[in-house]
């Protein structure tokens, strides 16, 4: 348990670090960014407390605003990815996931695409609609989140490569 | 009281949601005003701190090209110096307020983002350095964008490149003005809207900062009109303005700090009462 807590203030700092330091000056197109950091609420352990990820995943988001003068929308962004995780791990893992040990950072099987594709469309889409914060801009919205959800999903199975436990 | 705590434990978790939505929609949605909170913000020591700290390391990675803009620059100052109509003739001293209406307070520009639809620039001065909310910010080239909020040492500016910018602007030969705002499309062109269809003007006119404003001192420029659309509702222009300034690289910039600012503000909301 100490050990997981550990992992998981680590893993916190160090995707901030990264966000904030490399992929935040990464501008693809222009105006794509990936946003990566929130593998820390897709990898935070399945049967893990959940008020706890709800309030680690208010601060990382909170610190992303700070940085990018954003107000609020990257902390509503992952305040409701965080919150709505378990229905997402049900609709791609199945009704008995709790049962399972479900291992995210193994290889990338379709169940566990699915799983992240759909967090990061959902990050995305809020984080967006949020920042744009008009109807006009809709066309735009949805550009940009299928642009980013892409970058961003190939970012996260690289660092999910990189750092795979190497038990076999 | 047992099932009200009941309740209360069943449900901590959606009530912990609910809670922490509750909170950022709040800082979403007020951080869309104009003026915005100030703990959200890269002005503060810890985002501040960072910033200038990958800023020392980044900063070498494009001296070439702020060297050849300071070298440009100098050689336009030159010019001006040496090609004076009468070299003779001393500046008219004003004595009451000193030779020069406007001070100069030169900045870094320590984070640029413009990828977002509002954009910001933190800057490493400060209120230590006297810069404070509502002061403009230049460089060699043209303007930069509006100071946001500062903190001791930092400040962040609302850069052209935000749709919630809206700055006084006019044509430099004819003195028609319009309002500068950006669409939120490309990082090379802001839109000049609100000029009336008398203006006669052409593809290539240059655009500068208007009279009209207390942030800006006239004639600082702008960019050059690039495409020009009639408004079918308003039968007003939309001018697409090319920016002399490239707003993705950005070096040292000037933060002017007016001093006829105060004076003007106060003798308005003397007017405003007064009716």
């Amino acid at each position: 348990m100490n050990n997981a807590l550990f992992v998981n203030i680590f893993r916190f700092i160090l995707l901030l670090a990264v966000q904030i330091i490399i992929f935040n000056n990464m501008n693809f197109l222009g105006y794509i960014s990936p946003y990566p950091y929130i593998l820390f609420i897709i990898l935070y352990p399945v049967n893990g407390n959940k008020s706890g990820l709800l309030v680690a995943s208010f601060f990382l988001g909170l610190i992303m605003d700070m940085f990018s003068n954003s107000g609020g929308i990257h902390t509503t962004a992952c305040v409701i990815l965080a919150y709505y995780r378990p229905y997402l791990f049900k609709f791609s893992f199945g009704l008995s996931y709790e049962y399972q040990t479900v291992k995210l950072n193994d290889e990338v099987t379709p169940e566990r695409f699915s799983f992240i594709l759909l967090s990061v469309l959902i990050h995305h889409f809020i984080l967006f609609t949020l920042e744009a914060f008009k109807f006009s801009f809709i066309l735009d919205i949805l550009i940009r989140t299928i642009l980013s959800t892409v970058f961003t999903i190939i970012i996260c199975i690289i660092i999910i490569y990189l750092i795979k436990p190497n038990r076999r | 009281m047992q099932q009200i705590f009941n309740f209360i434990y069943k449900n901590s978790n959606r009530l912990l949601f609910l809670l922490l939505l509750g909170i950022s929609l709040f800082l979403s949605i007020q951080s869309h005003s104009y003026h915005r909170s100030k703990i959200i913000s890269s002005a503060n020591f810890l985002s501040g701190g960072v910033y200038e700290r990958i800023n020392n390391v980044s900063e070498y990675l494009n001296l070439r090209t702020q060297n050849d803009a300071l070298a440009q620059e100098n050689a336009k100052l030159r010019s001006l110096l040496f090609n004076a109509k009468d070299t003779t003739a001393t500046p008219k001293l004003d004595s009451i307020k000193g030779l020069k209406p406007d001070d100069i307070i030169v900045s870094k520009v320590i984070h640029n983002t413009f990828n977002t639809h509002e954009n910001y620039i933190t800057l490493n001065t400060g209120s230590l350095q006297g810069v404070k909310p509502d002061m403009g910010v230049i460089n060699s080239l043209g303007i930069v964008g509006i100071i946001d909020n500062t903190s001791s040492n930092y400040s962040t500016v609302i850069s052209i490149l935000n749709v919630k910018s809206q700055i006084n602007a006019k044509l430099k030969k004819s003195n028609h003005f319009g309002s500068l705002t950006w669409n939120g499309k490309s990082t090379g062109f802001v839109q000049l809207t609100d000029v009336p269809r008398l203006a006669s003007i052409r593809k290539g006119d240059t655009i500068v900062t208007g009279g009209q404003s207390v942030i800006f001192p006239e004639n600082i420029n702008i960019g050059t009109i690039d495409k020009i659309e009639i408004d079918n509702q308003t039968h007003y222009y939309t001018i697409q303005v090319k920016l002399f300034n490239d707003m993705t690289n950005l070096g040292h910039v000037y933060i002017i700090k007016s001093k006829n600012r105060e004076e003007i503000i106060n003798l308005e909301k003397k007017e405003k009462k007064d009716e």
